[in-house]
């Protein structure tokens, strides 16, 4: 087992608690939480294969994470938001509450 | 190819427009629409004088000009419309938008107190452009169908006061006469398609009218010894007699004056009429086409001038005996459509073209006049009650003597050199020499029956007063406010001077066409005209013209005789000429009684026909369709069952398990953000598992 | 496969599994920083210092205050009865365990693990804050101004969507 397969592996595993987070857990902030993580499992990934990849002088491994972080605060201001208003309108933020889409 | 051929097709198309926008508008709108109409019409004349000066200026050969544009495949040959330019054409467009303009202005004026102004000018520009569609078509095809519309607004403004029921039964009466004789027209094109495979007139060689085609028609019999060609010519001669009133059709012409005066004079004198005399100048080549060699005229132009030599004598002979100012017209006009006719048949192009290009100035300038008189006496028509109007209506007298003078054929009135073309060519037939004297007789007969009326309207005393107002003209939308005591009056301006300008061509119009400068003929067959004298003295024409003269001379002294020497005192006295010939007058007053034999026999024979079929209809027909019925019921009742146990029961089913399965996929649906996301890690699971899956193979 | 490696690793996964199954929601964003601080350690050790920066800026700093602050803001109010459990809750745990089983094997069985990586240098390929910050102001100039500009919306957004109703805010 060489070290990006190591470092694939962890991320691997931090995705899946990420997903497991956003499928079991009843809070939506925690939800959300859970979809940042996954978003983290995958910069990771970036930067394992712009370490061990064969032209890591190009950055982009580093440039992708840069502009993923950002994409992701970014998500993660709007969805709070979006959770606090909805929180308002329903006062409470369980998810299994949350069922006004349904068809 | 110049602008203006290329761009001929504008000169129908306007006019349509013209009504397509004027169908459009509310009837309120009344000065926009006639406006509307008038200015098409005036482009439309422009556009014709370009046309006209096209064709003088490149007059070489027999200058024909074709844009043949692909309509539609059929099979796997299109079929093609196209229009043309020859001078033919460029005379014929000049004629129609000019008389046309002149008669849309006059409307303005009769027309002015009907509520129905927009819906006549509608009509009028609609009529004008199926006729100048007529003019320009070099496809059978595409002349058929603007023809047909000619025939629509014809039964349209015949029509137009539909309220009586005499304008709705002569509007009736004439939509069936004439697609009587499309029919033939109908059948003669689709064999002409059938034989030669095109319906364009001129195509560079491949038209229908052009050398090859004919020679292939000329050459195949048909039964009773025709030649194809023959065949075929006859058969749409048989539409061109329907729409210019040649004898046996001509029944529908006469009660076609129902509808207003300037409607009469657009289409029952100037046009529509002469689209039949104008159909066999366009088609003359397959008219006039014979076996190669022989020199004798072809048998469909000799039916031509026998049938057009017994409709000149008889619509003459019966015109002695009406009443009815605009009857008379009418009968005369179906005479001079027999002289056209009877040119072409013995003449040629020219011969008949010219006088219906001279009939239609005078003819129109004679309708014009009666509706002038008409609007002038509040709707009178009966000739008997008029008189003394020289007086009153100084202008018109004077226009309709002019118009009257060229009818008759007075010398050198137009109608004199045209008419006399068409003796001097029967004279110089070879088949048989009737016609000249029919001609002859009917130019007799002319000048009489013109004095006559001239003498009932205008000389005298007025009768207007007289006798009251019978019933039959309460319904006139002129006469019908009142009934105190009329005085005629002049017609306005707007009626006058169309009077006066076609009265002045009615004058003049002749000298392009007499013997001594044939430019009408030479500018129809395509040859420079020359200027001598001497052709007075060719082979038979100073006697001809000399002997028409003296015969116009005996006719209006004939008529002086009997109606100009002792006024006639009282609308109820009797004709003179009734009073020595009763019984001829009567029958002639009847006209020839054909109405009536028609009535005994063809409508008659429709009777017993509709009546067997009726017979027919109830008992053996219906029999077998009720049996069929039942047969269908006892089927009905099968599929019923059928539906009922097999196909609903089936279509429950599914239905049933169509929501069955709706509800449980809604379940998918359960506004649960986390279930949606399960399933989208599931399929991240399967969309791994296929990568790999793929990467091992 | 070093020993710093795999203690950095057992605290992350420590942390984030904490933060995603403990029961007090404060408690869990607490975790999470431990799991956010492990990852940008991750970053310093395979070199890339100014991204492990950036996360500890971002995430630790920004992202798991604003969570701090929702979960202060939304759970003032203990919620009166838990709602059921939904149905098929149990197979949520079930997926995430299969999409682990399922990248574990693709990442063991796929040819990456099987060929020999490209000879590298022991050390890490330098990554510097100039370097990165030309990359940024060249290559990827138009990129950043796209994030900039989806930023300032996100900004504006997250603030009008959290601020209501006018009437509310009275």
């Amino acid at each position: 087992m060489n070290p990006l397969q190591g470092y694939l592996l962890l991320s691997a595993l931090l995705f899946s608690i990420g997903l497991a987070g956003a499928l079991l857990r009843r809070n939506a902030i925690l939800v959300l939480i859970g979809i940042e993580l996954m978003l983290n499992a995958a910069n990771l990934n970036f930067i394992a294969f712009w370490r061990y990849g064969p032209v890591p002088a190009a950055l982009t491994g580093i440039m992708f994470t840069i502009f993923s972080i950002a994409v992701a605060a970014a998500e993660a201001a709007v969805g709070l938001a979006i959770i606090l208003a909805a929180y308002r309108h329903s006062r409470t933020t369980d998810l299994d509450r949350m069922d006004s889409l349904k068809g | 190819m110049t602008w203006i051929v290329q761009n001929l097709w504008l000169v129908p198309v306007l006019p349509m427009l013209a009504a397509a926008i004027c169908a459009l508008m509310g009837y309120r709108h009344r000065i926009a629409a006639a406006s509307l109409a008038i200015g098409s019409m005036a482009i439309s004349f422009l556009l014709a004088l370009c046309a006209f000066a096209h064709v003088l200026g490149s007059h070489a050969g027999n200058g024909v000009q074709t844009v043949n544009v692909p309509w539609f495949q059929v099979g796997g040959e299109w079929l093609k419309l196209g229009w043309m330019l020859d001078p033919l054409t460029s005379l014929m467009l000049l004629m129609v938008t000019f008389v046309g303009l002149l008669i849309f202005i006059y409307s303005v004026g009769y027309m002015a107190h009907d509520d129905n102004f927009t819906r006549f000018f509608c009509f009028l520009a609609l009529f004008a452009g199926a006729m100048l569609g007529v003019v320009i078509a070099n496809s059978l095809l595409l002349l058929f169908m603007c023809w047909e519309v000619v025939g629509l607004t014809s039964y349209l403004l015949i029509g137009f006061w539909y309220a009586k029921p005499e304008a709705a039964a002569a509007a009736k009466k004439a939509f069936v006469v004439t697609k009587i004789g499309d029919l033939g027209f109908l059948l003669g094109m689709v064999w002409l398609y059938e034989k030669t495979g095109t319906l364009l007139f001129y195509d560079g060689g491949a038209g229908c009218l052009e050398h090859s085609a004919l020679a292939h028609l000329v050459a195949q019999a048909t039964i009773l010894g025709l030649a194809t060609s023959t065949a075929i010519a006859l058969l749409i001669f048989c539409g061109a007699a329907g729409k210019s009133g040649q004898v046996p059709l001509h029944v529908w012409l006469p009660d076609a004056m129902e509808g207003p005066t300037p409607v009469s004079a657009l289409i029952h004198a100037a046009t529509m009429v002469a689209a039949g005399v104008f159909l066999i100048a366009r088609i003359y080549p397959l008219m006039s086409v014979t076996a190669s060699g022989s020199p004798a005229p072809s048998v469909a132009l000799e039916v031509v001038a026998w049938v057009g030599a017994t409709t000149a004598v008889f619509g003459a002979l019966i015109a002695v005996a009406q009443f009815d100012i605009k009857r008379i017209l009418a009968y005369s006009t179906i005479s001079q459509l027999g002289y056209m006719m009877m040119g072409l048949g013995v003449g040629g192009v020219a011969v008949g073209i010219f006088h219906l290009i001279t009939h239609a100035f005078f003819k129109s300038l004679l309708f014009l006049g009666a509706g002038s008189v008409i609007h002038g006496c509040d709707g009178e028509q009966d000739i008997r009650r008029m008189g003394g109007l020289s007086k009153s209506m100084p202008i018109t007298f004077a226009a309709y003597t002019a118009g009257m003078l060229a009818l008759c054929g007075f010398p050198l009135f137009s109608g004199f050199w045209s008419k006399d073309d068409i003796l001097h060519a029967a004279h110089s037939w070879s088949i048989s020499q009737a016609p000249f004297y029919m001609g002859a007789f009917g130019a007799l007969l002319t000048a009489f029956y013109m004095t006559r009326q001239l003498y009932y309207v205008f000389a005298g005393t007025s009768r207007l007063a007289e006798l009251g107002r019978d019933s039959t003209h309460l319904s006139d939308p002129h006469g019908a406010a009142h009934h105190a005591p009329v005085h005629p009056h002049e017609s306005p301006a707007v009626m006058t001077v169309p009077l006066v300008i076609l009265a002045a061509f009615a004058v003049l119009l002749g000298f392009i066409g007499t013997p001594a400068w044939p430019w009408f003929q030479s500018f129809i067959d395509g040859q420079p005209a020359s200027f001598s004298f001497a052709a007075f003295y060719g082979f038979g024409i100073l006697p001809v013209m000399l002997s028409s003269a003296l015969l116009v001379f005996l006719g209006l002294a004939l008529g002086w005789a009997l109606y100009g020497r002792r006024p006639i005192e009282s609308a109820a006295s009797s004709d003179p000429l009734a009073e020595l010939q009763p019984q001829a007058f009567s029958l002639l007053g009847r006209a020839f009684v054909v109405d009536a034999l028609y009535g005994a026999t063809l409508v008659r024979l429709n009777t017993v026909c509709s009546r067997i079929s009726d017979w027919l209809d109830r008992w053996v027909w219906n029999g077998a369709v009720q049996a069929v019925s039942y047969f269908v019921l006892a089927l009905a009742w099968l599929d019923n069952f059928f539906d009922a146990a097999v196909v609903n029961s089936g279509f429950d089913e599914g239905c049933e398990s169509v929501s069955r399965g709706g509800q449980a996929l809604s379940l998918l649906q359960g506004g649960q953000v986390q279930s949606y996301m399960r399933i989208i890690g599931g399929a991240l699971i399967v969309l791994v598992l296929f990568l790999l899956w793929g990467t091992k193979i | 496969m070093t020993a710093s490696f795999t203690i950095l690793a057992a605290i992350t996964v420590a942390g984030m599994a904490a933060a995603m199954g403990l029961r007090n929601a404060v408690h869990c964003v607490l975790a999470l920083t431990v799991g956010f601080a492990g990852i940008a350690a991750l970053y310093l050790q395979l070199g890339a210092q100014f991204v492990g920066f950036t996360q500890v800026l971002v995430y630790v700093g920004a992202v798991a205050i604003l969570a701090v602050f929702a979960i202060m803001m939304t759970q003032s109010r203990p919620s009166a009865t838990p709602a059921p459990r939904a149905p098929l809750w149990a197979a949520g745990g079930a997926v995430a365990a299969a999409v682990f089983a399922v990248l574990a094997w693709a990442i063991h069985s796929n040819a990456l693990s099987v060929q020999a990586l490209p000879p590298q240098p022991e050390a890490a390929p330098s990554a510097t804050v100039q370097q990165i910050g030309d990359a940024l102001m060249h290559r990827f100039v138009l990129p950043l101004e796209i994030v900039g500009l989806l930023l300032t919306a996100a900004l504006i957004g997250a603030v009008v969507i959290a601020m209501g109703r006018r009437e509310e805010m009275k």
